[in-house]
């Protein structure tokens, strides 16, 4: 048959049923709008990198280490032609005499024009504060205590004057600067606050502008392992381009997977929607066959009206994504170092339109392949049924090609194959389960049918397992939004719940460090004068690996044969000693040694996983750099560390006996019994002991949460789409299929029964329909979220039932709403209509 | 000669037993003959007719439709067969009901890429059914009547060599089985198709030349009707 006939004929037979699929279009419509509309935002995303990273990073060449940087390489520096500036930061303190509280900050001492790219944003406009004695400090520190400019704020010994707010925190994320909040001085200022001792954590930088001729990246390149392996860094713009280019990759991978559930659900409405349409073609696909158009001939008839819809649909799509990427900066807003400028991406609509109309024409192929196998014979046997479940070759090449294009773009999408390969494999569970658990719910329903049930009651359960019934796609659709969602709820409700119980019954609540070693009585006297119990008492001693195993760490570097992998020989040591483990540790393998005599060979404990990276064992040799003096010690054993309570942990622990002398610095944990106390506590200890930091479990978990709430908000936005489509799904299969349930509806009606009793077993139905689907979702969601919780986030597995039945119920309502407002209209219909349009 | 059904059963099998529906059934049908297929309900007139037309296949034995031996014919190549030399009329009409019924008329015609006489014969024959001022309607516009003579004028319209009823006038009331049985008759004269129709109608069976009787899937009788 010729193309001009089969697409008119196309035509013909779409012209009265079109409205039908006007639904079954709009759910492809979101789901490609979702695509276009993160690509599109991540394409301007990346496009803007470029033209910021220059300004996020301020300099050209910035060098950084957690020591102050030597002569020799302060003249590496300055044989650059550059302009300097340099800038020392540490985490400390701060005291607001005029408001009484206090605050964990962070203290940045700026030296010199830094940033030479981009400005600070203050209030007011260019606030000197490198001048003497003057604070510039975080805007949002300064809302939370009412503090106002001129207003006094204590670092360390010294006072300063609030010069002005900081409005944004430069060169990184807005998130968790709640926790530290930025407060910016002069460089010359930093020495008065005495917050600078031997050993304490500080991140020296030094910023370079340089002359134009001079290329960044190339001399980087060349000095790069120089610099690490004395541990520093240098960074470029580029290389900050890469840094950022990464993190967004990663989120909008993890928008774009959203993005393809979306379409995948999306998809199954498809299915579902054509599978229903060619049911009600049946008839007409008969007669086209007994007039001798072969079988090819009306699957193409067919396929061009499905094939035109997606096209269509996926155009709307693609043009109302480009649309609503306009609003995602807004969502995203607090994750985003600048603003970006949103234009139109051809790419992302370009890939939106292939992606979708390749995944919507493939979905829509399950039931259209079925066509050809229409017999004409039932133009003599209305019920004549084909042969069931026979095997097509071409039904399963499609199932593969969809299993495969999902993988594909899953792959394009991550660049890792194992990952793409994890991820189909977790679709194809889910949907698995949620057909799987359709088909044994007809199955159960029909095997162990209640026959002396009420008639409602009887009706609505076969409306389960009759013919066209919507058991599989409902469930599906509905399942897998309801797994989304609760998915999401579990995981952030756990992550917020193990970090509260670290602090729950007996548990350490706060810890005090930075307590010098002449401070330490006084302070523990403070703690008990609160009635609070010291808890743990640690000394902490930074000191430099200098080699191990019989070789310098030098020698080591030098080294292509070593095994030791470099972040743990370049990790700073952080080492304290004690008479015995604590109790959250265990021991793995050697014995631990409490105390050694002088002339004694010294036996250290080492974590486990560090161990194991710096590749030495039971015995060997590793010689320290104690801040100019040479300790050579043993590895007498190795613990397995656990990071779950609120304690210090340390990877190396000496015996008494070897440390004392040091200098060192002490850690107090302690249990703050209320919010008061914590803050009264707080203060007294600032007010004596400048230099020592409090962190409690209350303020990180208020930061956490408030994380957690943006990104929640984020993710709920793009799972929205999702529940929106499976919605769209959902009201699209039960309206397609009113149409069969018409006649039925006029049968009953015509043989007495009122439209209570058909309101009634429709809600039985729908009833049924949304509480198994969304206990099937529920079921989905604890299996993903208990292996996610066990194996990626490595936190305690627990739940908390409410959210979960606010969920279920939420979703059996509105699923029993959906199906009881498409069924009034077959119950309001007069039966002398129905019957003509269905002739 | 124009169809020959040879030693033709048919046995429908299910998980514990098998039904046969038509048994050794033989016969030869000449060209221009009408003959009438009658029987009980359930005597298996329908599949036997499905089975002559190409719509299903046969157990045992084979049918030689128009020159072609159905049996080793694939599905595609039936539907050719059927399109250029069937004609076929329904108990339930079995109109497009997306099609207006001008276009139900071309169709047969449009399949066989005759797309330029479709339209002319079709009005033709939809004014020869007396249907010439509603060509633009839709089956659920017309009435059981208008809607078998509009399948009429389709069953013609590409002038088939051999025409099959199966219950024709079956779900009309017996007025308009009159007028459509009249048409019926008269078309095929003047078309000078063979036609066979299956009914359980005598009134109508007597309207033929010959009459074959089916009784449990077996024929029992299979005589000419003086007229
Ligand atoms: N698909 C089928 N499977 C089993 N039996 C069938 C099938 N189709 C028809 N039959 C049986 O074949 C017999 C003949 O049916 P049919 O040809 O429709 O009879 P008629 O048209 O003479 O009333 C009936 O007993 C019917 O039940
Ligand atoms: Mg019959």
């Amino acid at each position: 048959m010729k193309l001009g006939l089969l697409l008119k004929n196309a035509f013909r037979d779409s012209r009265r049923d079109r409205s039908k699929l006007v639904l079954f279009m709009s759910s492809i419509v979101l789901g490609v709008a979702a695509l276009v509309a993160i690509n599109s935002f991540n394409y301007n995303l990346v496009n803007d990198i470029d033209n910021q990273a220059k300004s996020l990073l301020g300099a050209d060449l910035v060098f950084e280490s957690n020591k102050p940087f030597q002569e020799d390489w302060i003249k590496v520096m300055d044989s650059i032609p550059a302009e300097k500036a340099s800038e020392v930061a540490l985490l400390s303190m701060a005291y607001l005499p005029q408001q009484s509280q206090s605050q964990f900050v962070r203290i940045k001492a700026l030296g010199g024009g830094f940033p030479f790219y981009g400005k600070l944003l203050t209030e007011p406009e260019n606030v000197d504060f490198q001048k003497e004695k003057t604070a510039l400090v975080d805007d949002g520190m300064m809302l939370q205590y009412s503090a106002e400019i001129g207003d006094s704020i204590k670092l360390g010994q010294e006072t300063f004057v609030i010069g002005g707010r900081l409005k944004n925190a430069f060169g990184s994320v807005d998130l968790g600067s709640g926790f530290a909040p930025t407060v910016y001085i002069g460089r010359e200022s930093l020495a008065a606050t005495e917050l600078i001792q031997p050993g304490s954590l500080v991140d020296y930088s030094i910023f370079l502008k340089t002359a134009d001729d001079f290329n960044p990246d190339e001399w980087r390149d060349s000095k790069r392992d120089d610099f690490r392996d004395n541990g520093m860094r240098i960074q470029t713009v580029e290389g900050q381009k890469e840094n950022l280019q990464q993190a967004f990759s990663s989120l909008n991978n993890f928008l774009n997977l959203i993005a393809l559930v979306s379409l995948l659900l999306a998809c199954i409405g498809v299915a579902s929607s054509v599978l229903i349409y060619v049911k009600n073609k049946v008839k007409s696909i008969a007669i086209f066959r007994c007039l001798g158009m072969n079988g090819n001939e009306a699957f193409l008839i067919y396929f061009i009206q499905i094939f035109v819809l997606s096209l269509v649909s996926v155009l709307i799509g693609a043009a109302i994504g480009s649309g609503i990427q306009m609003l995602l900066p807004i969502v995203f807003d607090s994750f985003l170092p600048y603003e970006v400028d949103m234009n139109m991406s051809w790419r992302a609509i370009g890939e939106g339109i292939l992606v979708g109309s390749v995944i919507t024409l493939l979905f829509a192929l399950v039931p259209l392949i079925r066509i050809r196998n229409i017999s004409p014979l039932r133009t003599l046997r209305s019920s004549y049924e084909e042969e069931q479940g026979k095997f097509d070759r071409l039904e399963w090449g499609i199932y593969a090609l969809i299993i495969l294009s999902i993988f594909g773009f899953l792959w394009s999408l991550t660049g890792n194959i194992k990952d793409a390969g994890m991820f189909t494999g977790g679709l194809l569970v889910a949907f698995g389960i949620l057909f799987g658990v359709a088909k044994l719910i007809t199955f159960i329903v029909r095997k162990f049918f209640p026959r002396n049930w009420n008639f409602i009651f009887r009706q609505g359960l076969s409306n389960l397992y009759r013919p066209n019934n919507q058991t599989r796609t409902l469930i599906v659709s509905i399942g897998l939004g309801t797994a989304i969602l609760t998915t999401l709820f579990i995981i952030q409700g756990l992550i917020l719940g193990n970090v509260g119980a670290m602090g729950a019954g007996n548990q350490a609540n706060t810890i005090l460090f930075g307590i010098e070693t002449k401070q330490k009585d006084e302070l523990a006297e403070i703690t008990r004068n609160y009635d609070m119990p010291l808890m743990q008492e640690t000394p902490i001693i930074t000191m430099d690996l200098y080699g191990w195993k019989g070789k310098t760490k030098q020698e080591w570097l030098a080294d292509t044969t070593r095994t030791a992998r470099r972040w743990a020989i370049n990790r700073e040591a952080r080492v304290s000693y004690a008479d015995s483990i604590s109790k959250n540790d265990k021991i793995i393998a050697g014995e631990y040694t409490s105390r050694v005599e002088p002339g004694d060979s010294v036996f250290v404990s080492l974590g486990e996983s560090w161990a194991r990276s710096l590749d030495v064992d039971l015995g060997d040799e590793i010689v320290w750099n104690v801040q100019g003096a040479l300790i050579k010690t043993y590895v007498g054993s190795l613990r397995e560390i656990n990071f779950r309570s609120m304690d210090t942990r340390f990877f190396i622990l000496f015996p008494l006996g070897v440390l004392e002398e040091a200098p060192q610095f002490h850690v107090l944990v302690t249990k703050t019994p209320d919010a008061e106390t914590t803050a009264a506590y707080r203060n007294e200890v600032v007010q004596k002991f400048p230099n020592v930091s409090i962190i409690d479990l209350g303020s990180i978990l208020v930061t956490l949460n408030d994380i957690l709430s943006k990104l929640s908000y984020a993710i709920q936005f793009m799972a929205g789409f999702s529940i929106l489509i499976g919605l769209i799904v959902l009201i699209s299969s039960l309206f397609l299929s009113k149409y069969q349930r018409i006649n039925e509806s006029v049968l009953m009606r015509t043989l007495g029964a009122v439209k209570k009793q058909i309101l009634r077993i429709n809600m039985v139905e729908y009833g049924l329909l949304g509480a198994l689907s969304s206990l099937t979702g529920i079921f989905i969601a604890l299996l993903s979220s208990f292996l996610l919780v066990k194996f990626v986030f490595e936190l305690e597995f627990a739940i908390s039932w409410l959210p979960i039945l606010v969920i279920f119920i939420l979703v059996t309502l509105i699923t029993i709403l959906i199906g009881l407002a498409n069924s009034r209209e077959v119950v309001n219909k007069p039966p002398l209509e129905i019957l003509r349009n269905n002739g | 000669m124009i169809l020959e059904v040879n030693d033709v059963s048919k046995v429908y099998k299910s998980v514990n037993r098998s039904l046969t529906v038509l048994d050794e059934v033989n016969f030869v049908v000449e060209k221009g003959e009408t003959v009438a297929i009658v029987g009980a309900s359930g005597s298996g007139k329908t599949t036997l007719l499905g089975l002559c037309a190409g719509l299903d296949v046969s157990s045992f034995g084979n049918i030689n439709l128009a020159g072609h031996n159905l049996n080793n014919k694939t599905e595609n190549e039936k539907a050719s067969i059927r399109n250029k030399h069937i004609g076929f009329i329904f108990q339930n009409f079995q109109l497009l009901p997306t099609l207006t019924a001008l276009e139900n008329v071309m169709l047969p015609l449009e399949l066989q890429d005759r797309a330029k006489e479709a339209g002319p014969k079709a009005k033709e024959l939809l004014e020869r059914v007396g249907l010439g001022d509603r060509m633009d309607h839709y089956p659920n516009q017309l009435s059981g009547g208008e809607q078998q003579r509009v399948s009429l004028a389709r069953a013609f319209s590409n002038t088939p060599e051999i025409l099959f009823a199966d219950e024709p006038t079956g779900n009309l009331d017996d007025e308009t089985s009159v007028v459509v049985e009249k048409l019926l008759f008269d078309l095929n004269k003047e078309h000078n198709t063979t036609l066979v129709i299956v009914t359980h109608d005598m009134e109508l069976a007597q309207k033929t030349s010959r009459i074959i009787r089916l009784k449990g899937g077996k024929i029992i009788s299979d005589e000419k009707v003086n007229a």
